[in-house]
């Protein structure tokens, strides 16, 4: 029974996609619309990732130098590692990991509560094709803006770990910046934004599928914000066990 | 003019309409009514579309929907307006907003001459002054007047009304009945609402199917209504003591 519905919600959400990944019937207010999305899902998600960035940068050198204590390793090993840290994971998944809790509740109940409104059927009467009006410039923006993010992110996380060398003893300002910049791979910092791109698109499209297909009053609606959070990340997961199999490989 | 024809409609392995067939005229206040889970609403949803029947045909002017393509079901859509129970205003967006968007995404008028429809079709609907709030500024009977504006926006030929009446209270629902059928002789749309409302049954019903158990039971105007021997029907509208009163007394003058 679980795979079978597993296969139903999976057959529906690629009936859905095929919706939404349609022309736009009129270019001028998608575009209008992507922008405000661009706004509202982009750049409103700028402050959380700022605070979080700049901790977890902090805390990651403040470990990594409780952790490398071997003789052996040089200082600069603490700026260097906190880097590859930041660049290839916590910039990318767990921002994503954070931001499918911010971004997608917010996506799944509202346009979960258009659908226990009606509204969607009112788009729908219209002749209005609900999913594409309503999902893609949600996925346009979102997934255009996210490399901002991505690379916003791994900025701050790096200046966190900057302000703890400057704040505190654990390591010099000029040992932290080499280390930063010793055996620094371009190719990390793409690999982080292709994987911000698909998480990106998984965080909107799952989040509008479950609010898209609710049925009741709020409670449902507050219900499919939570499935869509935990789903997407379980396959925020999933994907990134997959594209670091296959980028990094 | 719709006319329904032979629909059937299950939803679970349980029928809820058998073989339903009415008519719908242009330029008549068509009623759909009948008690609650008598099959109304998805008589209606079927009708615009938003549920797929069995069996059966739906004609829209000799156009069968159910036969239709895509592309012919979205041009048909242009030719429709609905006024949802609960409105259905779009939340994010002002009153001025919600009644341009039929005009923004399906017409080519300049934006002046849209914005001079808008402000048209709001004044129809004594909402003027309102452009700029938000329906969550506005009271239940402004809301529905803004849906109305909404949905009249296009010219349309076909305008559906879910329970226009619900959650307003008597004086209003009266304003909003008279509304909507000014509006249907004034264009000569094809208005069909789905009541509860006995005032709007007795007040506006030029044509009403009575729908008992999903089967059409008695077709008839609010004149015949008092006369009808069709006990559901009679149970169903003058379930209370005043309209009895009230059947009784139109009965006696009438002999």
């Amino acid at each position: 029974m679980i795979v079978y519905n597993t296969l139903k919600e999976v057959g529906q959400y690629c009936l859905f996609m095929t919706r939404v990944l349609t022309t736009p019937d009129r270019w001028r207010v998608f575009c209008k619309r992507t922008i405000n999305e661009i706004f509202t899902l982009g750049i409103g998600s700028i402050p959380l990732v700022t605070i979080i960035s700049i901790f977890v940068g902090a805390v990651t050198t403040i470990q990594m130098k409780i952790n490398l204590v071997s003789p052996l390793l040089p200082r600069y090993t603490i700026g260097m590692s906190a880097r590859e840290i930041i660049l290839l994971e916590f910039s990318s998944t767990i921002l994503c990991l954070l931001l499918a809790g911010k971004v997608g509740s917010s996506v799944a109940s509202e346009i979960g509560t258009m659908r226990v409104t009606e509204q969607i059927d009112a788009l729908e009467i219209m002749g209005v094709n609900s999913a594409n009006y309503l999902v893609l410039p949600k996925l346009i923006g979102f997934v255009g803006f996210i490399p901002i993010l991505c690379i916003y992110s791994m900025f701050n996380s790096l200046v966190g770990g900057w302000l703890i060398a400057v704040f505190t003893d654990l390591v010099s300002v000029d040992t932290y910046l080499y280390g930063i910049r010793t055996m620094f791979n371009e190719w990390y910092v793409w690999y982080s934004l292709i994987k911000c791109v698909v998480f990106a698109t998984i965080i909107t499209s799952v989040a509008s599928f479950y609010g898209y297909y609710v049925k009741g009053g709020s409670v449902e609606v507050g219900k499919s914000s939570t499935k869509s959070v935990v789903n997407a990340s379980i396959l925020i997961l999933l994907f990134d066990v997959i594209l670091t199999k296959l980028l990094l490989q | 003019m719709i006319e329904v024809k032979n629909v059937v409609k299950s939803f679970d392995h349980k029928t809820i309409l058998h073989n339903v067939s009415a008519r719908f005229d242009s330029g008549k206040t068509n009623l759909i009514i009948g008690q609650s889970g008598s099959g109304k609403t998805v008589l209606m949803k079927s009708i615009v579309g938003l549920v797929r029947p069995e069996q059966g045909s739906i004609e829209f002017d000799g156009r069968n929907l159910l036969t239709m393509n895509a592309a012919q079901t979205k041009e048909l859509r242009k030719e429709i307006g609905m006024l949802f129970q609960g409105s259905a205003l779009f939340d994010s967006e002002t009153v001025l907003d919600n009644v341009m968007f039929p005009l923004v995404m399906f017409s080519s008028m300049p934006y002046a001459e849209m914005l001079d429809r808008a402000h048209f079709c709001l004044e129809r609907v004594n909402l003027k002054g309102q452009d700029n709030k938000y329906p969550s500024e506005l009271s239940g009977g402004m809301q529905k007047r803004a849906a109305i504006a909404r949905a009249i926006a296009l010219n349309p030929k076909y305008l559906f009304c879910d329970e226009p009446n619900s959650g307003l209270d008597p004086k209003t629902s009266i304003l909003i009945d008279e509304l909507l059928s000014d509006i249907t002789h004034e264009y000569n749309i094809t208005t069909i609402i789905n009541t509860h409302d006995m005032n709007s049954v007795l007040g506006i019903g030029e044509n009403i199917v009575f729908l008992n158990k999903g089967h059409v039971d008695w077709v008839g105007n609010s004149a015949q209504i008092y006369n009808s021997t069709n006990e559901a029907l009679i149970d169903f509208v003058f379930a209370t003591r005043l309209f009895r009163q009230v059947r009784n007394y139109m009965i006696s003058t009438h002999k």
